[in-house]
């Protein structure tokens, strides 16, 4: 499905504070698979989903989505089969805009903007029952700006709005990271039902070991710029805290690294 | 009293001029609160509409054709500021600066390397003069003018609405939103700024019509003037009129507001001199004080986006 082969990057190449951020990663998803990342600060994970996603070009190697090379295509035309929720809940929606119409932007995900009218009464109709799922009192609001929401609304709503148009991959980027710990749970839980309704295969990084191991079938730790551990299907469901923290240090050969991780969730 | 009568004196041509200054607030709101893009082409795209609408009206063009012209010469100085800034990677600002510049040269090259052509309405059929606008008649300038904004508001509610018009509002409300939703962010920049200076440009036309002139010094200033519509129809009308075609409405009666206070201002004793400099400051006190009112409540601003 998605096809990630010898792909490195470093910033500020040249200089001093040059950092490679990813060096030499291959990963490959299958279809349907929840994969949870997790990893101290600076250990890649964020610029792998960038990566994905298409925030910049990569130094080399090559990235696939279902036999498509798409490692030169530009973002927006990578956001018509990959969609993102971010970690700053304000980067997901237009404030400026009105709850439905950020909806219709959403369901034309990746296709032309035309002259055609840019919300459908049909759609609204849609996006109320849809909003109601959410359970969060939006379809009442469906004409409110996006601006007065709660940042647990506005991630809620970006997760709707990243399922809306089915895509191939979801990548979920500490999405829970800046919410309170009760709205990142109902997040959280909401974003497995959403993975779960539409089949998504998804890529979740997250600050929290607990959850890295709770959801999902297959979870990756990466560190300075490496995938360390792979760890799938039964395996993964009989994980613990202490487990990870133990292969973590064996693997990476360090010892106080681990508390550099358990400090950082 | 000698003042208010006056003051209703100079009511018609206050509102005629408010209403053209008025479309071009409406191309400054697109890109300054649409498109979240400063935009200082506007200072010649101004001169630009004029200069190729009175040369080509000169020329025996019909005056539909000469304006539908200086729309698009608008939206041709939009598009070089466009690609300056997402092309070029050149910040907003400088870019429509540059393009700004350049259009000082290319407005007297338009005008034969005159500063000022002068067209008069009665060799010409102009749409608008401010000789007809005591007239009782359609060839009141009030009237024309009236029809004209409110078609153009309608056409704007219009565009806006279409999936294009919303990708455009999207861009500039949060464009990384806008990139994940697979929109082309630089192509919507560059359609915003040429829809704005087609706008600019055709407030030009219209009022190097009214005028009876076109002058390569016409526009300067007017991306403050703008601003200042922009800030009074929000101030006094943004609680009131929420939908959007109200919000460029208010952008217009904030022109004509602006025009009616400086009518009333000169006719108090203010020397026409300093009237530029009465604009700014009162521009920089309107869009500082939001400012400060953030700084209050949030003692630290966040971080800037990387």
């Amino acid at each position: 499905m998605l096809e990630i082969k010898n792909v490195s990057k470093t910033f500020y190449p040249g200089t001093i504070n040059a950092k490679t951020a990813l060096d030499n990663v291959s990963l490959t998803l299958n279809e349907g698979d929840f994969v949870t990342v997790i990893g101290g600060n600076g250990a890649g994970k964020s610029t792998l989903m960038n990566a994905i996603a298409g925030t910049f070009a990569v130094d080399q190697g090559s990235i696939c989505i279902d036999g498509r090379n798409i490692t030169r295509l530009p973002a927006y035309r990578r956001a018509a089969f990959i969609s993102r929720v971010f970690q700053d809940p304000m980067m997901g929606t237009a404030p400026t805009m009105q709850i439905d119409e950020n909806l219709a932007l959403a369901a034309r995900r990746g296709s032309f903007h035309g002259f055609k009218w840019g919300i459908t009464k049909a759609e609204k109709e849609q996006y109320y029952e849809e909003l109601k799922k959410l359970q969060l009192g939006l379809e009442t609001r469906m004409t409110s700006k996006v601006g007065l929401l709660s940042g647990g609304q506005r991630q809620a709503l970006t997760l709707l709005m990243a399922a809306l148009k089915k895509p191939q991959l979801l990548l979920l980027d500490e999405h829970t990271a800046a919410l309170d710990p009760r709205t990142a749970m109902k997040v959280l839980t909401l974003s497995q039902q959403i993975v779960e309704e539409h089949h998504l295969t998804t890529l979740m990084i997250t600050h929290n070991m607990k959850d890295a191991i709770a959801y999902g079938n297959r979870l990756i730790m990466m560190d300075n710029g490496h995938i360390v551990l792979d760890i799938s299907g039964a395996e993964k469901k009989q994980l613990t805290v202490s487990d990870l923290l133990k292969r973590f240090a064996m693997v990476s050969g360090e010892e106080e690294v681990s508390d550099r991780l358990l400090l950082s969730h | 009293m000698n003042f208010f009568a006056s003051l209703l004196n100079s009511l018609p041509s206050a509102s005629a001029q408010g209403m053209i200054w008025g479309i071009m607030a409406i191309g400054v709101y697109l890109t300054y609160r649409i498109l979240d893009v400063a935009d200082l082409t506007v200072d010649g795209s101004l001169a630009t509409g004029a200069a190729v609408c009175v040369m080509l009206i000169k020329g025996g063009m019909d005056t539909g054709l000469a304006m539908v012209c200086a729309f698009m010469a608008g939206m041709l100085a939009g598009a070089v500021t466009g690609l300056f800034h997402t092309r070029c990677r050149i910040p907003a600002i400088l870019s429509g600066i540059l393009t700004q510049l350049m259009l000082y040269s290319i407005n007297l090259r338009i005008m034969s390397n005159k500063a000022n052509t002068p067209i008069s309405v009665d060799k010409y059929p102009l749409l608008v003069s401010s000789r007809y606008v005591r007239v009782v008649g359609w060839n009141n300038p009030l009237i024309v003018l009236a029809l004209f904004v409110a078609l153009l508001i309608v056409a704007l509610y219009w565009f806006f609405g279409t999936e294009r018009g919303c990708s455009i509002r999207a861009t500039g409300a949060n464009r990384h939103m806008a990139q994940a939703q697979g929109i082309n962010t630089d192509v919507n920049v560059v359609l915003g700024l040429m829809l704005s200076n087609g706008l600019v440009a055709l407030s030009g036309a219209l009022l190097g019509q009214y005028s009876g002139s076109a002058d390569v010094n016409m526009g300067r200033g007017a991306i403050v003037i703008g601003l200042a519509a922009v800030i009074i129809g929000e101030v006094l009308l943004d609680k009131l009129f929420r939908a959007f075609a109200l919000k460029l409405l208010a952008v217009i009666i904030g022109a004509i507001l602006y025009y009616l206070v400086l009518q009333a201002v000169l006719l108090l004793g203010l020397n026409s001199n300093d009237l530029k400099l009465m604009t700014a400051l009162v521009v920089a006190i309107f869009l500082t004080v939001p400012n400060l009112k953030g700084h209050l409540l949030k003692p630290r601003a966040k971080g800037k986006e990387a």
